[in-house]
């Protein structure tokens, strides 16, 4: 997969050209042109809020369809906690686990239970001297690509340490192949994902060379399915296996609580995240020693691929997790012993997408000329060109990507000389009709 | 590059404005990020300052390859003993500004931590210029 492939896509049938998504985009990188909806590249986060936006449904997020799983001889569901919120409480944990079996999985294994690995690296991050506080979460990949092109001076903040998906996937895989004498690789391991994130870090990750998962179904596409076999399942197998801190992790601030901190700060929201790291970068963030950062309102509940109202969801998993509370006498679950290393293999860089010249000398008469334009233009943000705002349409102009009088008001005017020009023109007469 | 801001005086809800103007700037010049923050952060600290304490004013800052320059220009009561006042911790800020999170006594020393160069000019009732300079290279 190319270094710039995204999950989040554009429906080009559906799009009508209004331009709701443009402004709604926390990192200015959708245009309309040509009466459709066009995403930048290198500049898309895949955090989905396009997604959400769209009155058409004409942004997507591609995952795969239930069949990839053929391709294995046998497969396991690794269902993100999310998962435990969008059926009615009164099935239990393992009903819900014990579903995917019924609809073609040969067994599950909790995204979970994973979390709590992760959670217990994370205490151990904390407690070392020398870590650049605040440590800031993983956990989303949208924050991550987020502070990848906005945030650079972040980036070593940022705990790196696998997802919990990442680590669910390679559990699952060396666990089936001891057990069971399977060959590894005929062991499929498929995320149930309310993010579109996540399916891009699958197909494109940034913290490996390779993910260990080898799908990315959405919950939406196989909800249907479950529900219609949900009642009908035998509960018997003992699938459940996660405690209450990492249930909790569907949460926002699920992680935040695992970690065991006394100054733990949790946002979510794309664009109070946004406000919480400039703050963080400008040193205005004082005592605290971790951030958990979630795109999506409400943390993955809110994800875009999830079926459930995450307010919802938010009161069932409460549910899950007050259950287990009680058979757990409210103590942590004890961890097996596990000796690989969830360390991330791969650096992240800087991506200074919004740089508008490798040479410095070039990129300031552009900023000049940037300026110069955007004093220009009217400033009401309207988004009538395809631009989120005057400035950003001021920008494209400079890259060689717009047009002054795609400004409707500067066409106005420009039409307006035009025919006053033309005015004038026509009230004078060859000399010979004087 | 020039450019001029107006700073306003006691309108805490549009302050900081011109710094994170500059901010987006340096990052479409390509400039090193650790050199904006530099920039960013101590521009700022002076920007709040200027509408605080010092009744507002005007920013100019020249940008060229090598560095910024920015001038943060007040006509406000002065800053009365300046050493006291870069002392971290020295604020004469009322407790309705301390309420709304300012007033920690950090700003002048943060600008001190974060520019290359800082020049303060001030006198009694006659305002106060800072002149901070960040390069963009070592
Ligand atoms: N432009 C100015 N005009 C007049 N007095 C000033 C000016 N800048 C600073 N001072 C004085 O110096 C003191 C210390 O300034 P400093 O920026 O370090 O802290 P602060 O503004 O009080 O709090 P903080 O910056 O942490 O919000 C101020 O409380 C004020 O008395
Ligand atoms: S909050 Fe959760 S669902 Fe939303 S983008 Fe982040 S990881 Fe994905
Ligand atoms: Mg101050």
């Amino acid at each position: 997969m190319g270094e710039y492939f995204h999950s989040v896509t554009l429906d080009e049938a559906k799009c009508k050209g209004c331009t709701n998504c443009i402004k709604r985009c926390p990192t200015e990188a959708i245009r309309v042109r040509h009466g459709k909806a066009r995403i930048i590249n290198e500049r898309c986060i895949d955090c989905g809020e396009c997604i959400r936006i769209c009155p058409y449904h004409a942004k997507k997020a591609i995952t795969d369809d239930l069949s990839v799983i053929d391709s294995f001889k046998y497969k396991i569901a690794i269902p993100a906690p999310t998962i435990y919120g969008q059926f009615k409480p009164e099935y239990s944990r393992n009903r819900i686990l014990n579903t995917f079996c019924s609809i073609g999985f040969d067994d599950v294994y909790e995204v979970a239970r994973a979390a709590e690995y992760v959670s217990d690296a994370t205490r151990k991050l904390l407690s070392e001297d020398g870590a650049k506080k605040p440590l800031i979460s993983s956990a989303c990949p949208a924050v991550v690509r987020l502070i990848q092109v906005r945030f650079p001076n972040l980036i070593d903040n940022l705990i790196k340490l696998e997802s919990p998906m990442e680590v669910a996937a390679k559990m699952a895989k060396k666990k089936t192949a001891e057990k069971k004498k399977i060959d590894p690789s005929d062991i499929g391991v498929f995320f149930i994902t309310p993010c579109a994130a996540k399916a891009t870090s699958v197909k494109a990750p940034y913290e490996s060379k390779q993910s260990s998962v080898d799908g990315v179904i959405s919950i939406k596409s196989i909800y249907l399915k479950l529900l219609a076999k949900i009642d009908r399942t035998d509960e018997s197998r003992q699938l459940a296996q996660a405690g209450f801190e990492g249930i909790r992790w569907a949460n926002s601030g699920g992680e935040g609580l695992a970690v065991e901190t006394d100054s733990f700060l949790a946002v979510d929201g794309i664009h109070n995240v946004i406000s919480i790291l400039e703050a963080v970068e400008n040193d205005k963030i004082e005592s605290v020693d971790f951030i958990e950062a979630l795109a999506c309102t409400g943390g993955c509940l809110g994800g875009p691929l999830a079926v459930e109202n995450v307010y919802v969801a938010k009161t069932r998993i409460k549910k899950h997790v007050e259950a287990s509370k009680a058979v757990q006498k409210g103590s942590r679950l004890p961890l097996e012993p596990y000796d690989e290393s969830i360390v991330w293999t791969e650096e992240i860089a800087y991506k200074p997408v919004l740089k508008l010249d490798s040479d410095i000398e070039k990129a300031m008469k552009k900023l000049e000329t940037l300026e110069r334009i955007n004093k220009d233009l009217p400033g009401l943000d309207c988004g009538a060109c395809g631009a989120p705002s005057c400035r950003a349409l001021a920008e494209d102009i400079v890259r060689g990507n717009a047009y002054e009088t795609d400004c409707i008001f500067k066409l106005r005017e420009r039409v307006r000389d035009l025919a006053a020009q033309m005015k004038e023109l026509e009230e004078k007469s060859p000399p010979t009709m004087g | 590059m020039n450019l001029h801001y107006e700073i306003p005086s006691d309108d805490l809800a549009h302050a900081g404005e011109a710094s994170s103007s500059v901010k987006k700037m340096l990052v479409q010049l390509g400039i090193d990020p650790v050199r904006i923050k530099k920039a960013a952060v101590s521009m700022y600290e002076a920007e709040i300052n200027a509408v605080i304490h010092g009744g507002g004013g005007s920013a100019e800052v020249t940008i060229d390859s090598d560095k910024i320059v920015i001038r943060i220009i007040d006509n406000g009561p002065g800053i009365a003993d300046l050493e006291l006042a870069m002392q971290e911790g020295y604020t004469t800020a009322s407790d309705d500004i301390r309420e709304m999170g300012f007033g920690a006594g950090m700003g002048l020393p943060n600008m001190k931590r974060y520019a290359d160069e800082l020049d303060i000019q001030t006198r009694p009732d006659k305002g106060t210029i800072v002149t901070i300079v960040v390069y963009f290279h070592q």
